[in-house]
């Protein structure tokens, strides 16, 4: 697919893949063998018919291709460039034993960005009430999905989002230049559209519990996903200069940092950037360190580079654009000025061990081989738990050893009647499709759930 | 939308502002906050709740206009709009039967006491405000304190009320002539609640103060308002505010609250100068 030039989107916010033009997406759509017995089907969490709607396109029929896609999946012009097909429906496709596989992400982005190009999308028709009454906490990829099943199956669903946007991470989290933020914003237009109440500003657990929410609602669902940043826990960690993931994103993003002072919410732009971290979300920070005028962004990962965590896309755009990758490296310290600024970062050198329990090489270190790298700006991106909120705030919901909401893969169930989470908070931080996947998972559940209550 | 019902400067630079938030003035308890964005290119910005009426629906709070953010707070008028406004958040104070209360105040943390004051009494404790200012013309709400504790003690530095100094100065003399309190409670400026924390410690008084770090979304998503207390790093806006004034680590917090001051220049010169305001 065609993109910016590395050197040209470093200095802009712009999105970097251009699209597949019509002619593109035909001729790519023309490769799909369409198999008797596609595995391509199983392989999404979302169980969309993938040969059907290429067929569409086959036939350009763009339109009967959207409306397909659209009863699986509510977001497609997102997870067309978030979802890592690679890993899912595009890994089992049977071209990619000798050859590329179909490019069926890409596919699908096409139909998603081509119904937008003609104007307010179709809604499909009004389904009868059924009297019932959701409420979905958290307005990320998981609510978004079961809120969309649940509105289309005719219950009236009310949806509380804590910030002052919804999206979840989709909007604080993913850059604009891998996500616009257009694109989020049409896509949550469309739920409105389909009758889905949003509320934002609401913190559950604050402004209301769950008990109280149980008392207007036949069923919740949570989707408040992975809100806790985790630290290093090394020496100088609380220096200025020194960011979790989520401050940096949420700052660059949501509040629009990289429009300072259009926008007032300011961030440290830094000329020296070291993030901590080999997932896509590290990958996000270092590219955003680039476009907000870094000299250097650095990504210090304590692994090699085969146990990256991120997509090889975002690697691949990562290092053309010129991220300097520090592999076997992780920080020992950081130490700053007598002002508690941070100045250096002081790292230990690692080999790699044995397979862990995650089945990758255990990184250890190499004693008396610690080195230090001036850095006037660090990003911690090693993860996030689930958001304590509501745990701490319902005391008869079971929590796991994470902080994790117990939950039923299958059904989507909590320990407590009536209640359903999915996403990072049910199974601890992981990507967008499979939150939007425990959120359809939920909604058929809560639709049984609630059609045999009195 | 939250709509703004009364915005008035009541000491030079301070202003008292009440909204509409009839879910909020139901639930906050003393010594939350929210967090405002007074629009669409503002900050948001954490402010404590001084005081609510929750069978009107409103709420109260008193805030400063020192950054771009809250200029543009001072600029809204009754009927206006706030763009976003989110609470309560935060833990609210740890309110019991403690005996006699000593309950500090300085600039914004006047009206931050006030709601804790008053449950406090509620509770029989005996209340005793510190009510503290540069001079006479900075105090606010006085009545509104006397109102509803024991006693009512003004600082002024330059002795136009009360005792002439600083409150932790006073409370330190109180301390020495023989005042007992069972319970320290001091909200405003960082600078302030260090000085009485370092009052206290001599005395082995329990002192609880209210952090106020740079904050983002204040549900414990972004991590920027940590701060160190006994040792562990804990976040203002789920763990705290309020934490043991002898425990916190105040040279960090005192460090991290300055890490955006050029940025806030910037910001203010392009406030004052008049652009972003309209577009």
């Amino acid at each position: 697919m065609r993109e910016q030039p590395a050197t040209e989107r470093v200095r802009n916010y712009e999105e970097v893949p251009f699209g597949y033009s019509p002619e593109e997406a035909i001729l790519e759509a023309e490769r799909c063998l369409m198999c008797k017995k596609p595995k391509c089907i199983a392989g999404c969490p979302v169980e969309i018919d993938i040969p059907g709607f290429i067929q569409f396109i086959q036939d350009k029929d763009f339109k009967g291709g959207i409306n397909l896609l659209k009863e699986k999946n509510i977001l497609p012009a997102i997870c067309g460039r978030v979802c890592p097909q690679e890993e899912q429906c595009e890994k089992v496709c049977i071209l990619s034993v000798k050859n590329e596989p179909v490019a069926i992400g890409r596919l699908e982005r096409f139909l998603a960005d081509w119904e937008a190009e003609q104007g307010e999308a179709e809604l499909p028709p009004k389904p009868k009430s059924t009297g019932k009454k959701i409420v979905i906490v958290g307005a990320g990829p998981a609510g978004i999905t079961a809120a969309a099943d649940l509105v289309r199956l005719g219950h009236k669903v009310d949806m509380f989002e804590a910030l002052h946007e919804p999206g979840g991470v989709l909007v604080y989290g993913i850059p604009e230049f891998r996500l616009p933020k257009a694109i989020v914003f049409r896509e949550i237009n469309y739920l409105e559209r389909l009758g889905v109440r949003i509320y934002k500003d609401h913190v559950i657990g604050m402004i209301k519990s769950i008990d109280e929410l149980l008392e207007e609602y036949d069923a919740v669902f949570l989707g408040t996903g992975a809100g806790l940043p985790w630290f290093l826990n090394v020496p100088g960690e609380n220096l200025n200069g020194i960011y979790s993931a989520n401050e940096y994103l949420t700052r660059a993003n949501l509040m629009k940092a990289y429009l300072f002072p259009k926008y007032k919410t300011p961030i440290i732009k830094g000329r020296r950037v070291v993030t901590v971290g080999g997932g896509n979300i590290a990958m996000d920070c270092a590219r955003t360190a680039l476009r907000l005028g870094a000299e250097k962004s650095i990504i210090l990962y304590r692994r090699s580079r085969l146990e990256m965590p991120a997509r090889d896309e975002e690697i691949h755009h990562a290092e053309e654009e010129g991220i300097i990758f520090k592999l076997l490296s992780t920080p020992a310290a950081f130490h700053g000025d007598e002002r508690n600024w941070l100045k250096k970062v002081e790292c230990i050198r690692m080999k790699l061990g044995e397979p862990d329990d995650s089945g990758r090489r255990r990184p250890v270190p190499i004693p008396d081989a610690n080195y230090m790298m001036p850095i006037d700006v660090a990003v911690i991106a090693i993860g996030n738990s689930p958001n304590p909120l509501i745990p701490n705030t319902t005391p008869d919901i079971e929590t796991g050893k994470w902080g994790n909401i117990v939950t039923d893969p299958e059904t989507g169930k909590t320990s407590k009647p009536g209640v359903f989470a999915g996403g990072d908070v049910a199974t601890g931080a992981a990507t967008v499709i499979l939150a939007m996947g425990a959120g359809k998972v939920a909604a058929r559940n809560i639709h049984d759930y609630v059609m045999e209550l009195d | 939308m939250v709509k703004v019902i009364d915005r008035s400067e009541i000491a030079p630079n301070v202003h008292e502002c009440t909204v509409s938030a009839k879910d909020i003035a139901m639930k906050v308890r003393p010594g939350q906050f929210i967090i405002i964005i007074p629009d669409e290119y503002s900050e948001r910005t954490p402010i404590t709740v001084a005081d609510w009426d929750a069978e009107n629906g409103t709420i109260t709070f008193i805030f400063l206009a020192i950054g771009s953010s809250t200029e543009r707070l001072r600029e809204l008028k009754p009927g206006d709009e706030i763009y976003s406004l989110t609470g309560p958040l935060g833990q609210a104070f740890e309110m019991e039967k403690f005996g006699r209360v000593a309950l500090v105040g300085g600039c914004y943390g006047i009206g931050g006491i006030f709601p804790a004051a008053r449950a406090l009494k509620k509770l029989g404790n005996e209340v005793i405000c510190y009510s503290e200012a540069r001079s006479n013309f900075l105090l606010y709400w006085n009545e509104k304190l006397e109102e509803i504790s024991d006693e009512v003690k003004y600082a002024t530095t330059d002795a136009s009320k009360g005792y002439k100094g600083h409150a932790h100065d006073q409370l330190k003399s109180d301390l020495e002539n023989g005042i007992k309190y069972d319970r320290v409670i001091a909200v405003g400026c960082t600078f302030m609640m260090y000085r009485i924390s370092q009052v206290t410690r001599p005395f082995q008084l329990k002192t609880i103060v209210s952090m106020n770090p740079i904050m983002i979304d204040g549900t414990g998503m972004c991590g920027a308002c940590r701060i160190v207390v006994d040792g562990t790093t804990r976040f203002a806006c789920v763990d705290g505010p309020h934490f043991d004034g002898h425990l916190v680590d105040w040279d960090l917090i005192l460090a991290r609250r300055k890490a955006y001051i050029e940025e806030e220049i910037v910001s203010q010169e392009r406030h004052n100068y008049g652009e972003g305001k309209s577009n």
